[in-house]
């Protein structure tokens, strides 16, 4: 809050004015673009009530919409649990002591980070397919997670390595001092503090999974997650404006919570860990930016 | 080795041309999130009220929609049903230049909340006194922010703005289930075809997106500790 404050004085009678004139242009102009949306929906009878009939409808959430986000959902758990143990572990691997270890888990995590999860879905799906006798009503699932995981687990890596580099180098030599492994070391003492202060960083990468759930229905992946379990009820209905804006709504609304959530977490543990009281960090990012970055390589930390 | 590269010699198969696509993609989106982005923040940071809050919730719409969902509304939403049409009907491509525009148009309006919220946090790191010296000079909101605040601001989140162009480049695949003619609806087809090269296709794929992606990531990495502001 600190810097819109900055970049402006308290407004004074004039400035209040001014600020007015300026609100009301902004407002009108708003109106007149939302009146163009507006209209051109209502052109092609888009606010017609048949369309969205549908959704007060209960037979249309339970058919088509929650099993949809049902699977959207097991998709995300599961990528994020199967990918935190596989990210600890590259993310430890690239801080090994031990060149041939490091080298090349650090090559895995780069190449992975590098290629967009949608072709790694593909490619997981098409493999799956061609090389395993996975049965083809959860082949999609496993295209979809693998894709997730393989992505989600360099990124989570480079979060681990953060986290893990950001504690005080004290902690690792008091440790050694006191006669501990490097093992004990890393699992002890390193890993549970890394962790704690991971745990922001790790909601706000759970949003992005969700999001990227949302690819594993197209292509030739065909995992029946939220979009594609919506597909029938256009057909149905033959109205795809409102089903994907409610599709939209139901994703924003929980990325909303989940954004919400790691905003929490982080105040709370920001709270447990210092601040005598009265002394605010003058230039703190706000939290909700930080969260939100597509890469967590350690803004969060 | 000739034998396991034949399939490439396929004349349908256009490689460079789908990276190509890719390239140019990411290069409008990017030109065009980083102006919406910029203008967003203008909004976020300004002292009228309802601009904020409709920055705000631009943001928080945008941002927490799935990339998929916003493509595929631009095609079958704005295209499809309202019949919005950006390429002429007379020219033999408009049907591809107008899924291109569309996915552009797409990339940009969720990239740029990401650019927006960069930027955001590159304007906290801009020292008090700047704003105020600025404003002891006289300076309106608009100037001091667009002289004084952004530019400074700018060069202090090259490296957060590169991680989100980088994002905006494998993002751009997305533009492939409106069907746009880029590197991942090619390699879909390839794997189609070429199953017996599965891995090989992927590979050469993979290895497309690792070149784009890693010079981009070094270039901008050197750009931002050039231009980064000593203090």
């Amino acid at each position: 809050m600190s810097a819109q404050t900055v970049l402006y004085d308290i407004p004074g009678p004039k400035a209040r004015a001014r600020n007015w004139l300026y609100s009301v242009l902004f407002f009108l102009v708003l109106a007149l673009v939302i009146y163009f949306i507006f209209a051109g929906f209502d052109e092609k009878g888009q606010w017609a009530g048949a369309l969205w009939k549908p959704f007060v409808d209960g037979a249309t959430w339970t058919q088509f919409l929650l099993p949809g986000l049902l699977n959207t959902l097991k998709a995300a758990a599961l990528s994020i649990v199967i990918a935190l143990p596989i990210g600890a572990l590259l993310g430890i691997g690239r801080l090994s002591e031990h060149k041939w270890i490091r080298v090349p888990v650090g090559a895995v995590v780069e190449f992975f980070r590098a290629i967009p999860v949608l072709l790694l879905m593909v490619f997981a799906a098409a493999f799956y397919a061609f090389y395993t006798g996975i049965d083809s009503e959860i082949r999609p699932l496993f295209a979809a997670v693998t894709g997730l995981v393989l992505y989600n687990g360099s990124v989570m890596a480079e979060v681990f390595r953060a986290g893990i580099l950001s504690l005080p180098k004290g902690q690792g030599e008091a440790a050694s001092a006191l006669g501990m492994r490097k093992t004990q070391i890393m699992m002890t003492v390193l890993l549970p503090q890394a962790v704690t202060l991971m745990l922001p960083a790790l909601v706000s990468q759970l949003v992005v999974i969700l999001k990227d759930t949302a690819l594993a229905g197209q292509l030739t992946i065909g995992f029946d997650e939220l979009i594609r379990s919506s597909g029938p009820l256009t057909g149905l209905y033959g109205n795809t404006i409102p089903t994907l804006i409610v599709v939209a709504i139901i994703f924003i609304v929980l990325n909303l919570l989940l954004s919400q959530f790691a905003n929490w977490l982080e105040n709370k543990l920001a709270r447990r860990k210092k601040a005598p009281k009265g002394a605010k960090p003058v230039h703190s990012a706000p939290s909700s930016v930080v969260m939100q970055r597509d890469d967590a390589s350690g803004g969060a930390l | 080795m000739s034998t396991l590269f034949d399939f490439l010699d396929n004349p349908n198969y256009d490689l460079l041309g789908a990276f190509w696509m890719t390239i140019k993609l990411t290069f409008f989106s990017a030109i065009g999130s980083l102006i919406w982005g910029t203008i967003l923040v203008g909004m976020r940071v300004s002292p009228v009220p309802i601009m904020r809050a409709f920055g705000t919730a631009y943001v928080n719409i945008f941002r927490n929609t799935p990339l998929t969902v916003i493509i595929v509304f631009t095609s079958l939403g704005l295209s499809s049903t309202l019949g919005l049409n950006l390429a002429s009907s007379e020219s033999t491509t408009s049907l591809e230049d107008n899924a291109f525009r569309l996915a552009i148009l797409g990339f940009v309006a969720y990239t740029a909340t990401f650019v927006c919220e960069s930027l955001r946090s590159g304007i906290n790191t801009v020292p008090v006194g700047q704003a105020e010296a600025a404003r002891a000079l006289g300076l309106g909101f608009l100037q001091v922010l667009t002289l004084i605040v952004l530019p400074q601001a700018f060069r202090s989140v090259i490296a957060p703005l590169a991680n989100v162009m980088i994002a905006l480049l494998k993002n751009t695949t997305v533009a492939s289930i409106i069907g746009v003619a880029e590197a991942s609806l090619l390699m879909s087809d390839m794997i189609e075809n070429e199953s017996d090269s599965l891995l090989l296709v992927f590979l050469i794929f993979a290895l497309g997106f690792v070149i784009l992606v890693l010079p981009l990531g070094l270039l901008l990495g050197w750009v931002a500790k050039k231009v980064e502001v000593k203090r």
